[in-house]
């Protein structure tokens, strides 16, 4: 799902700004650009994103590129932060799903219902990733965080090339 | 810096911070407050943003703010690489907790507050975080035994803070608790594998099980805070969390060949109330002394 509708040249360049952590995906098809609401008398725009992990430190380089774009359009950009409903990897458009395959980033599968991974599994594997290097299911987990706080690292058992999966929550 | 006032020093106005120990305590002292602080002396009138509650939500920042900072010790210095990542992005997750919280904290307390003030410039008698999370990080195995107990406990805690009726509490609680249910996940698997692992790893996760004991009754303590968010709806009263974190502790030991300890001979009290033990001084003049050498300087 794609959260915003875009309806004006200063909303669809805010929309297009990248991640600051993965620039291959834009802020809309990660799913945090909330709201964009334009007004062109005014000429002000009301910016509403959500961050992926309650620490994620890409929020404050995000929020001023937003003011930035913006302002280079002519518009004052008002940036809040929401944190409910909480982000879920099922907001990633498809655009984006494309996007990190491409870029060698496994992307998230479906979210857990409810407890995620049970209340003790024995081994690390426990869900299914595809490699994005040649798309084995035999994967394996080497560790349960990666990078940055929404990736975990795998590698291919088929290729034996590690890569980052984009966790699903 | 002033040195800490005591609980019972907080109404003579000499201390130009002072924090509330009790919700109870926020609500009788809290004109007298508001006068004695800095910036706010012209909103003397009833504040209508001011809610009683902010004790309560203090301890949980804090908690999470303290925990934070324990678990960024064990970058480089983890078994490794892979675990100096695991525990760093564990404290960033807690430090965002921490940041959702602190400045609403500072809205609803009548103070104004923002993040850096909370966490750069209360002295120890200032803090409310339970014991648990302020002991130094010692063994491996002693960090996965007190993130297991935390974690479980912030899984529960979360849990049931998605239906507080304060939207703020919920919306940071139902961020958090996608988190807290990795990182117990993480801590399990550890557990687990230290404790189903070698004689030496066994000897040591059971050990770490053992010396955490002491530190946990506070998580489940009914103080007067805590009753008083209960009882507003907004918080949960921490002893009714008790059996279902045990419960999922429980689970993981048994699954790594390892035995749940009794009782412990003695507990840790005091943390809520905002008296600390020692490592708490060392932990805080780390983490706020360069906030403090240089006053109001920014990057």
């Amino acid at each position: 799902m794609t959260a915003v509708a875009v309806e004006s040249s200063v909303a669809e360049t805010i929309s297009r700004i990248p991640d600051p952590e993965v620039p291959v995906i834009s802020i809309a098809d990660l799913g945090i650009l909330r709201a964009v609401d334009v007004d062109e008398q005014a000429h002000t725009v009301a910016v509403t994103i959500t961050p992926t992990y309650s620490g994620c430190p890409a929020m404050e380089a995000i929020a001023s590129r937003i003011v930035f774009e913006a302002a280079r359009q002519g518009y004052a950009a008002d940036v809040r932060t929401q944190l409910s409903p909480a982000w879920t990897t099922d907001w990633m458009s498809d655009e984006g799903r494309a996007a990190l395959l491409r870029f060698g980033i496994a992307p998230p599968g479906a979210v857990p219902v409810g407890e995620p991974h049970g209340p003790v599994a024995v081994t690390l594997s426990r869900h299914v990733v595809a490699c994005p290097r040649c798309g084995s299911a035999d994967t394996t987990e080497i560790a349960h965080f990666g990078s940055t706080a929404c990736k975990a690292l795998r590698r291919c058992n088929a290729c034996l090339e590690p890569f980052d999966e984009f966790k699903a929550i | 810096m002033s040195t800490p006032a005591s609980p019972s020093s907080t109404d003579t106005g000499t201390e130009p911070v002072t924090e509330p120990v009790t919700g109870a305590a926020a609500s009788a002292s809290e004109s007298a407050q508001r006068e004695s602080l800095p910036g706010a002396a012209e909103n003397t009138g009833a504040d209508p943003g001011a809610k009683p509650y902010a004790a309560y939500l203090l301890g949980l920042a804090d908690d999470a703010m303290v925990y934070a900072q324990r678990l960024g010790e064990w970058m480089t210095n983890a078994p490794q690489i892979e675990e100096d990542m695991a525990l760093g992005n564990v404290a960033l997750d807690l430090l965002g907790q921490a940041r959702g919280l602190y400045p609403y904290i500072g809205s609803i307390d009548g103070t104004g507050r923002g993040e850096d003030d909370y966490a750069m410039q209360r002295d120890e008698r200032e803090w409310h975080n339970v014991h648990l999370v302020e002991q130094e990080r010692g063994d491996f195995a002693d960090e996965m035994a007190r993130l297991l107990w935390f974690s479980a406990y912030q899984v529960e805690l979360h849990s049931a803070l998605t239906g507080s009726g304060d939207d703020v509490v919920a919306g940071v609680a139902g961020k958090a608790l996608k988190e807290v249910r990795y990182h117990l996940d993480h801590a399990s698997l550890w557990v687990v594998r230290l404790g189903d692992g070698t004689e030496e790893s066994h000897r040591r996760m059971q050990a770490a099980l053992e010396r955490v004991l002491p530190h946990l009754a506070e998580l489940f303590d009914d103080d007067e805070a805590s009753v008083l968010a209960a009882d507003l709806d907004v918080g949960v009263l921490p002893s009714t969390l008790h059996d279902a974190v045990v419960a999922r502790v429980a689970r993981v030991v048994e699954q790594g060949t390892l035995t749940l300890p009794d009782g412990s001979r003695w507990r840790s009290r005091g943390g809520r109330a905002g008296i600390h033990s020692r490592p708490m001084g060392s932990l805080l003049a780390e983490m706020q002394h360069i906030a403090r050498s240089h006053p109001g300087a920014t990057w």
